[in-house]
């Protein structure tokens, strides 16, 4: 039976409308008696937990960081999508859905992607309310730039720190329902496991990071907000905690994940200096409005990129784009500088990068423009990397950003299991095969603000839970799977560090499962995983106790995680026989270079279920229909 | 190159604590500081010693989870940057540095160089924002800001929460990020009608935690890894003034 | 770590009493360092306006700072003087006992100190505050002991009420320890004023980004001026410029 997608039909305009009119309500007296458990504080889990308790009713917010605050929705930098069409370029609601499914590679639902780019009016609205202090014209009114491929001005942006002012926003209101008292709070908590009684998610299994002591909570409805798994390649630009483990966990209890191999990788961050680089630093797409990409036209050219004359250096990007030049979208950038690369002209002490260059930039524009616009971001770059770029160009490699990839959910934001929601980076839902540039952050406070509190209310207004306590033998249950999960990493005792796995894995899945894959990369893969996988659960060597703040501990369930998963990515990168997105399958590419999609056979959601450790998962496939885009192969020439 | 460091150890908060020596005898220059710590971690367990404890995340500045006080600097000799953020560039062959968690009364050590910050939380919960529920916004160019006080608001706002400022200053004063906080709403038209009840709220959740009260020294300034100014101080002591002489700024049970 | 609380979160209408006002105004340590803002902008007012009568001592005229002494001591003047002094000594004690219960909360909020703590230079000043203040306040008691009530050098009258001023002084300076602590505590008084004359105004909210750096540069200025002015008197007399 195909995955029903729940999405209203009719006028693509009107469907969330009537949508919501549809759904039932729940009486405000009542909604107090209702206790929803949040996971995670980013942009998605901090605004619904807020909204959710503004409402009325009960909310328990968990996240592993110190405070709320920290969530990974923080270190965003570019900017925030909207289609206000405040500078009369031509914008509107249906352009950014148009160009939403459109970057997506024709992978996304419609439907989804409409009442999103619907809902980005109200977000800027609500930012605005809340003291986000995004830039400003002289006049007072809001600023708007261009950003990550878009041909109109829609990005609002708070400086280079947009998801942060954001968050803040979005913090700083659920702060004032923890005050009032309808949150409780926890922080420093990880779930480590998803209730789920008659089939229904009833709530999740916690450990407390400083005191190790394991906890159930129970709820009417679970909601999980717990960003991307981008971590499963070791090396990426998430923060170094950001994990799969909640949604995995949730997955081996019947949750569907979907498109896992769908990973986003971001063309300008900072190359790879050595074998203890810990993470990659991403420097702001809107570089590439003023930056142009080059490298050399001879291969091995050791000269000093000063000391290469315009005429051996390749502007790859502007030669083979002519009409989109340095800004194609990420997937295409990316690709190129790996091509490049691979051809032996990368440059740097590795040849793993390509030079993003102001020189011209600065001499048109004079440096005080540059400086004005750039001047945090070229700080950073010469913090991390020693170097001057308003001397040299900058270099820059391309580094896995994001997971399009996450669990299945409905139009309701809920997944296959009753009563657990999905909402954020942690969900699948609108970007399809690719997500364009500033529209994380518009779907994660799209989903918390508006989406999951208007749909929410149809579950609980429509079941009747039964009353349940810690006692039920699914509570225990999931409580002695966490203990012991604990106690078998604790007692593996053996030689390796956790990190030395992970690094490991990180390599495999960049190498067999990265920016472009093969048939045989995957095999292989999918050979090698399982063998590793097994070797760290044998020999991983996890000092200190379960109860006390003990961060190896934390990382090693996390890591065992991320080789389950990414077998998974692997499995579906090895099925999805097309190229799309960020998924490029070296197979399937057009006479020059471009992605082929197989648009007959591939036009799917592919829905994993679980199914044991070590055995193949099931597959399920929501088909996906074009009524208002229709495909058409991506062309940035 | 060889650096030595010297380490607050301390298994718990209740555990006592004591500086204990580390050598290591291969940093890369081009390592960061927190790389510097993995690879002692990495070392330690190797030799089944338990690894220190820190607190990081983003590693790029500005989640705020990293911090301890290099050398009796909070975030180490870089001005403008976070731990995360500082490379072992910055630093000689034989260095010696000691690390030390932020110490406040207002924060705990929780572990080794990690500490509960969770005043912060409390602080924001008292006061630090604006009453606005989802969905009862108007359109956002509705209310016009003047281009000078959103980019002071938002130099104020882009305090990222660390505590370095509580852990520099001799009184472990909070002052600076509730001046932080204040001045990025307080600028904002969006921020005026609570404007008054928000220092109060803050002022007295500040006493309560046990938190210091600043002096004019200007550590906390010197230290911030996000250049946040004095002047944000100097804003909350007028918003005070004002909401305590002039404001209806009354908290009920204060 | 779980943290839950309960607190009314609602803007309270309720009309505070100038009473309350005043008593949480001094319970806030803003309010006591506002306190001290302007109980010292009073003291520095007053320890300018006592520089400047006693720069009277290099009038041409040698009788003009005994003359200006008789002034104030001339009992038709005795009510403003009394009233002078009693508001001045209402200043330094406010001054001291909310410096002193500040100091007392700030300490106690850093119970465990640091291994090794490095101190910014630029706050140098502000950090003296602490042994200054004192230092300072032991002068002003030394100065009211020798040249107001006698009771460290006899001081001698030209008649009632008519105190010999020029004579006190030059005798008093010539004696070196006295000069040298004068000198000493002008010093410490100097930074005390720069860090306080700066403070006061952080304190009470009178900043803003175009003007700190000039504020903190007149603060200087104000401060060794006073000190200048102050210093020379006791150098003058030791050099044998100012003579009885
Ligand atoms: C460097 C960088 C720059 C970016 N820039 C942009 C940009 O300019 N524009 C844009 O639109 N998007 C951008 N993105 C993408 C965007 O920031 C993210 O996709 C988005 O913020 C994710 O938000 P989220 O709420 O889904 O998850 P997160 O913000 O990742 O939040 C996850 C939360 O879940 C909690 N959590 C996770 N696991 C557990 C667990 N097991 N138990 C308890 N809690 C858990 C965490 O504590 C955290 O609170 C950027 C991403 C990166 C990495
Ligand atoms: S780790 Fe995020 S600021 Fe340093």
């Amino acid at each position: 039976m195909p995955l029903d997608s729940k999405s209203p039909g009719g006028p693509i305009e009107t469907r969330w409308d009537r949508h919501r009119f549809s759904l039932k309500l729940v009486n405000p007296a009542n909604k107090r008696k209702h206790t929803i458990i949040v996971v995670g504080t980013g942009l998605a889990g901090g605004s619904a937990a807020a909204t959710l308790a503004e409402l009325g009713y009960q909310v328990k917010c968990f996240c592993f960081q110190d405070s709320p605050r920290r969530a990974h929705s923080i270190a965003a930098q570019g900017g925030i999508n909207a289609a206000k069409n405040y500078h009369n370029d031509g914008d509107s609601v249906y352009r950014l859905f148009y160009d939403t499914v459109k970057g997506g590679d024709f992978r996304s639902r419609e439907s989804n992607v409409y009442r999103l780019a619907q809902i980005s009016l109200n977000i800027i609205d609500q930012c605005v309310a809340q003291g986000v202090p995004f830039a400003r014209e002289y006049s007072g009114y809001l600023d708007n730039r261009s950003f990550g491929g878009a041909q109109v001005s829609r990005t609002f942006y708070a400086r280079g720190q947009t998801g942060q002012q954001l968050l803040l926003g979005a913090y700083q209101a659920l702060e004032r329902q923890i005050g009032a008292g309808a949150v409780e709070m926890y922080p420093r908590t990880e779930m480590l496991d998803l209730i789920v009684v008659d089939g229904r998610a009833r709530g999740i299994v916690t450990r407390n990071l400083l005191t190790g002591k394991v906890e159930s909570h129970l709820a009417d409805a679970v909601v999980l907000g717990t960003g991307g798994y981008g971590n499963v390649y070791y090396l990426s630009t998430n923060a170094k905690g950001s994990n799969a483990t909640a949604i995995w966990r949730a997955h081996k209890r019947g949750a569907l994940f979907a498109n896992p191999c769908f990973t986003q990788i971001h063309p300008t961050c900072i190359p790879v200096s050595g074998d203890y680089q810990s993470k990659l630093t991403l420097m702001s797409e809107s570089l590439r409005n003023d930056g142009r990409v080059w490298v050399p036209k001879k291969k091995g050219d050791a000269r000093k990129p000063g000391e290469i004359p315009k005429e051996d250096r390749d502007y790859y990007l502007e030669r083979r784009y002519p009409s989109f030049g340095n800004l194609v979208p990420r997937d295409v950038a990316s690709r190129n500088a790996k091509m490049v690369c691979d051809e032996g002209r990368g440059v740097g002490e590795t040849g793993l990068a390509v030079y993003l260059d102001f020189h011209d930039a600065i001499q048109r524009l004079g440096k005080p423009v540059i400086v004005e616009r750039y001047g945090n971001l070229f700080d950073m770059y010469e913090r991390i990397t020693g170097e001057d770029p308003y001397q040299a160009p900058m270099r820059i490699f391309p580094a896995i950003h994001y997971t399009m990839g996450g669990l299945w959910v409905d139009y309701n934001l809920m997944s296959n299991l009753p009563g657990l929601y999905v909402i954020g980076e942690a969900n699948f839902s609108d970007h399809g095969a690719n997500r364009l540039g500033a529209s994380a952050l518009m779907q994660g406070l799209a989903d918390g603000y508006f989406v999951l509190p208007n749909t929410i209310n149809d579950y609980i207004a429509s079941t009747k839970v039964e009353k349940m306590d810690a006692g039920h033998p699914a509570v225990k249950e999931a409580e002695q799977q966490v203990n012991c999960v604990t106690r078998r990493l604790l007692e593996a005792k053996g030689t390796r560090t956790v990190d030395s796995y992970h690094r490991e894995l990180g390599k495999l899945m960049w190498e067999y499962c990265g920016m472009s894959r093969t048939a045989t990369g995957l095999k292989h893969a999918l050979e090698e995983i399982p063998a590793m996988r097994e070797q760290f659960w044998r020999d991983v060597k996890v000092l200190g106790t379960g109860e006390e703040l003990n961060q190896s501990l934390e990382k090693a369930g996390r890591v065992a995680d991320f080789f389950e998963l990414a077998e998974l990515m692997c499995l579906d990168a090895l099925e999805r026989n097309e190229s799309c997105g960020g998924h490029f399958r070296e197979e399937y590419q057009t006479p020059d270079g471009e992605a082929a999609r197989n648009d007959d056979r591939f036009s799917y959601v592919a829905a994993w279920e679980f199914r044991g450790v070590g055995n193949p998962p099931g597959l399920q496939q929501e088909p996906l229909a074009f009524e208002y885009v229709h495909p058409a192969q991506r062309s940035y020439k | 190159m060889r650096i030595v460091l010297h380490i607050w150890r301390q298994a718990n908060a209740a555990a006592a604590g004591r500086m204990v020596r580390y050598e290591l005898p291969n940093v890369n220059t081009h390592m960061s500081f927190l790389e510097m710590l993995d690879i002692l971690n990495e070392d330690l367990i190797g030799r089944g010693e338990d690894p220190v404890a820190f607190d990081h995340d983003c590693r790029e500045g500005i989640c705020g989870m990293c911090g301890c006080m290099v050398n009796g600097v909070a975030h180490g000799p870089l001005p403008g940057t976070t731990l995360c953020q500082l490379h072992m560039r910055h630093f000689k062959d034989g260095d010696e540095l000691y690390l030390e968690p932020w110490r406040a009364r207002a924060f705990p050590v929780v572990k080794d160089l990690v500490v509960d910050r969770s005043a912060f939380d409390r602080l924001i919960a008292a006061g630090g924002f604006i009453s606005v529920a989802t969905g009862s916004a108007p359109d956002g160019n509705a209310i016009l800001v003047p281009k000078e006080n959103a980019d002071r608001s938002m130099d104020a706002a882009a305090c990222i929460g660390c505590g370095a400022c509580v852990a520099m200053c001799p009184n472990a004063s909070a002052s600076l990020f509730m001046g932080a906080k204040l001045a990025h709403l307080g600028l904002l038209p969006q921020g005026q009608p609570e404007r008054d009840r928000r220092v109060m709220a803050m002022e007295a959740q500040a006493n309560r935690e046990l938190f210091g009260s600043c002096t004019n020294i200007g550590e906390c300034e010197a230290v911030c890894p996000k250049d946040i100014k004095l002047e944000v101080i100097a804003r909350m002591n007028r918003d005070f003034l004002h909401a305590n002489w002039i404001g209806r700024g009354g908290l009920k049970g204060d | 770590m779980q943290y839950r609380r309960k607190q009314d979160i609602h803007m309270s209408a309720v009309a505070i009493n100038p009473l309350n006002r005043a008593v949480r105004f001094y319970e806030a340590p803003i309010g006591k360092k506002a306190v001290m803002a302007v109980t010292g902008v009073m003291l520095v007012g007053y320890v300018i306006g006592h520089l400047l009568g006693n720069l009277q001592i290099y009038s041409s005229d040698p009788q003009q700072i005994n003359r200006y002494a008789a002034f104030l001591h001339n009992p038709s003047n005795a009510l403003a003087l009394w009233g002078v002094r009693l508001i001045l000594l209402a200043a330094v004690v406010l001054h001291i006992v909310s410096s002193v219960q500040l100091w007392q909360q700030n300490r106690e909020a850093r119970p465990l100190r640091y291994y090794k703590k490095a101190d910014v230079p630029t706050s140098y000043a502000a950090r003296t505050m602490l042994w200054s203040g004192p230092i300072v306040a032991a002068f002003v008691i030394f100065h009211v002991l020798h040249l107001t009530t006698g009771s460290i050098l006899p001081l001698h009258d030209i008649g009632p009420n008519m105190p010999d001023v020029r004579y006190n002084v030059v005798s008093g300076f010539q004696n070196y320890w006295v000069s040298g602590f004068y000198i000493f505590a002008m010093i410490l008084l100097c930074m005390h004023l720069y860090h306080g004359l700066w403070s006061m105004f952080q304190s009470v909210g009178i900043s803003h980004p175009r003007y700190t750096s000039k504020l903190k540069k007149g603060a200087a200025i104000v401060a060794i001026l006073i000190a200048i002015g102050n210093c020379s008197i006791p150098i003058a007399v030791m050099a044998g410029l100012v003579t009885y």
